[in-house]
């Protein structure tokens, strides 16, 4: 085991875990004022890819899209702060938890509609082939985003241009509170539907971090050297409800013994487990990782709750480009 | 200065773009095919090459994303659909994401894609290939919508569209295509917003868009002979309208009438002379009127278009009306031409 990757990998699923959990922590107190999706128990993917791309590479996401702009090296306090609606943050108030920017990362936005940011990242693509740069766009989607047209639209023309665009499908089982039952047909893969489409596509344990570091990092050598797009379906899991901070198992439309079973594969505990068993000495660093990320959120909603307000006349500003 | 017509014009503007900009991108169903969407985009792809003039996938949606993506990542593209119905598919994309990544992101990005769409009308178009739904684009803060009515406009528009750090819905009636004028040569902008001063008058005031212009002018060329005088302003953008020259206009003569492409109901007309009524009461001396598409869908077939649309008659004796003169011999000298359902001999359809 490559212990540095590990404890990289490890350190970035116990930011992502400490941010969404510190907002669930403290969403009920009313001040984050805006529909909020939190990626705990979904750190694995966002964890690898902060590994295989570059700070220059683009990518797009969802409304689940914390860890997404994290992972990509989004400013965290911007974070914070935009989702307690303050001027500092990353979209100065305007956007809130659903429309995260961080355009120094090449992180170029975040959308509240399912699917929406598909052919965006696509065009993105494009315009890295236009420009003959080595740049790879990448999308983030769920499972629901699968069943929309736009899907289909986007696969099609990324296939037909050979664009270099990473498809991530973090496949959690769940649009809000409908399974993959009653919305696809069980005997089908969505990566098998990419690659009928035309896209080659394959499917990971998306709770097991290593195995999303192996399978990304070979998507974007394949990509990165011109071979075109590349989708990856990654099977996960949503810890709590899928809008709001609460878990919401009482509600009855999953299973607690699913949930269970899933919190048992959980991405942080197995690879830690694997990494201690590698590398018995790797414990104080682990320890000093999680005092460094206590410290750095801690800050960062301390800034993000002091933050001033944009002024009221902010909301009339900036419809428009001048 | 060069004599053009409209579609020239646009494969002009195109053609100057994409020369001076290499950033400029131009794609759409058709594009590069033996037709070139009327002629508007013919010998692109020659001049510039596959990787900026292509065809595409019968996907409006995405590729509206495509176009957004694009623009994010540093390319100004064009997009063209031979009708607006089809472009209704891409919707989301141009509501959710293009007239909203500007603000919605805190001025950190903007999104200059330019989408041009083909208003059918006549030879049977019927209700999916005729709509002017200008209202629903001009109605979404973050759009800028334009609907020029001359040649010289379709360039000196289209150009600054393209060059507009904003989404732009750049509509163009397929009667206009064959519009003869004079265009100037070389790079032209004409700023979007500012409506164009047709006809100065001082009895009425007209407000038209896009092909009605056409027909107002010859409305207005028969009144003359009755002795009236009319203004006539080609709105030339819908989003944003030219208020204060809207409402200059109507200081001066006390009359508005206001045609309109698209359905009365929720119209562009309708929206102006609300906004007449609420900052200008005072200047009004008759009820403001428009005349707009009825809240119909426009039938397929011949006999039932006959009378449908606007024409330079119905403008003419609605303005006698508001004048309280006498019709006269208004439908003898503007009646509707036979046929009825092409803007001239040039026009065969199919579409």
């Amino acid at each position: 085991m490559n212990v540095d990757l590990a404890l990289r990998l490890l350190f970035q699923m116990q930011r992502i875990r400490r941010v969404e959990e510190e907002i669930a922590l403290r969403y009920p107190q009313n001040r984050m004022r805006c529909p909020t999706h939190l990626s705990t128990g979904q750190e694995a993917v966002p964890a690898a890819i902060a590994e295989v791309l570059r700070k220059d590479d683009f990518a797009v996401s969802t409304h689940r899209g914390h860890a997404h702009y994290l992972a990509k090296g989004g400013n965290l306090p911007a974070l914070i702060a935009e989702i307690y609606g303050k001027a500092s943050g990353c979209s100065r108030g305007k956007g809130g938890s659903m429309h995260l920017i961080d355009l120094s990362v090449g992180f170029m936005g975040t959308s509240a509609i399912v699917g929406n940011s598909i052919p965006i990242g696509v065009g993105l693509g494009l315009s890295a082939q236009l420009r003959g740069s080595d740049q790879i766009s990448c999308v983030f989607l769920g499972d629901g985003a699968i069943e929309e047209g736009v899907f289909y639209e986007s696969l099609n023309f990324a296939a037909l241009r050979c664009l270099p665009v990473l498809f991530v499908c973090e496949n959690n089982l769940y649009s809000v509170y409908s399974p993959l039952a009653v919305r696809q047909p069980s005997q089908r893969s969505i990566a098998g539907m990419a690659a009928a489409i035309g896209v080659a596509a394959a499917t990971c344990d998306g709770n097991d971090a290593l195995a999303c570091y192996d399978q990304l990092r070979e998507a974007v050598a394949h990509i990165r050297r011109g071979n075109g797009p590349r989708f990856l379906e990654f099977a996960t899991y949503r810890w709590r409800e899928h809008c709001g901070p609460a878990f919401d198992n009482d509600l009855g439309y999953r299973a607690e013994a699913e949930f269970l079973a899933w919190q048992a594969r959980e991405p942080l505990a197995r690879l830690e487990s694997r990494l201690l068993a590698a590398d018995g000495s790797a414990a104080p660093r682990i320890a000093q990782n999680l005092a460094a990320i206590e410290r750095e959120v801690l800050a960062a909603f301390a800034y993000a709750e002091d933050a001033a307000f944009p002024a009221p006349e902010a909301a009339f500003q900036g419809v428009y480009c001048e | 200065m060069t004599a053009l017509n409209f579609a020239a014009a646009i494969n002009q503007a195109l053609h100057v773009a994409m020369e001076m900009d290499p950033t400029v991108i131009c794609y759409g169903l058709g594009v590069t095919d033996p037709k070139a969407v009327f002629g508007t985009t013919a010998n692109l792809e020659a001049r510039f090459g596959k990787a900026r003039v292509f065809d595409m996938p019968t996907a409006e949606n995405a590729m509206t994303g495509v176009a957004i993506g694009a623009s994010l990542g540093g390319i100004r593209p064009v997009m063209v659909h031979q009708r607006l119905d089809f472009f209704l598919l891409a919707m989301d994309q141009l509501v959710n994401a293009a007239a909203k990544w500007h603000y919605m992101f805190g001025s950190q990005c903007s999104v200059p894609i330019t989408i041009r769409l083909i208003l059918g009308r006549g030879w049977g178009q019927g209700p999916t290939h005729s709509q002017n739904l200008q209202a629903w684009f001009a109605h979404i803060p973050g759009l800028k919508v334009v609907m020029p009515s001359t040649p010289e406009d379709a360039k000196g528009l289209l150009l600054a569209s393209i060059f507009d750090p904003n989404p732009v819905v750049f509509l163009e009636h397929r009667w206009l295509h064959n519009a003869v004028g004079d265009v100037p040569d070389g790079d032209l902008r004409t700023p979007i917003g500012p409506l164009r001063l047709a006809r100065r008058g001082g009895d009425i005031t007209i407000v038209a868009m896009s092909y009605l212009t056409v027909e107002a002018l010859h409305a207005i060329r028969y009144l003359e002979t009755r002795g009236i005088d009319c203004e006539l302003l080609d709105l030339r953008t819908v989003n944003p309208i030219d208020w204060p020259g809207i409402y200059a206009s109507v200081e001066k003569t006390g009359k508005l009438l206001v045609l309109d492409t698209g359905y009365g109901t929720g119209s562009v007309a309708g929206e102006i002379i609300a906004r007449v009524a609420m900052e200008r009461m005072p200047s009004l001396r008759c009820a403001p009127v428009r005349l707009a598409m009825p809240d119909v869908p426009e039938p397929t077939s011949f006999a039932l278009t006959q009378g449908f649309h606007v024409r330079a008659g119905d403008i003419a004796a609605t303005v006698l009306q508001m004048l309280g003169c006498e019709l006269a011999d208004v439908a003898e000298k503007l009646p509707e031409p036979i046929p009825h359902d092409v803007p001239g001999s040039w026009f065969t359809g199919p579409f």
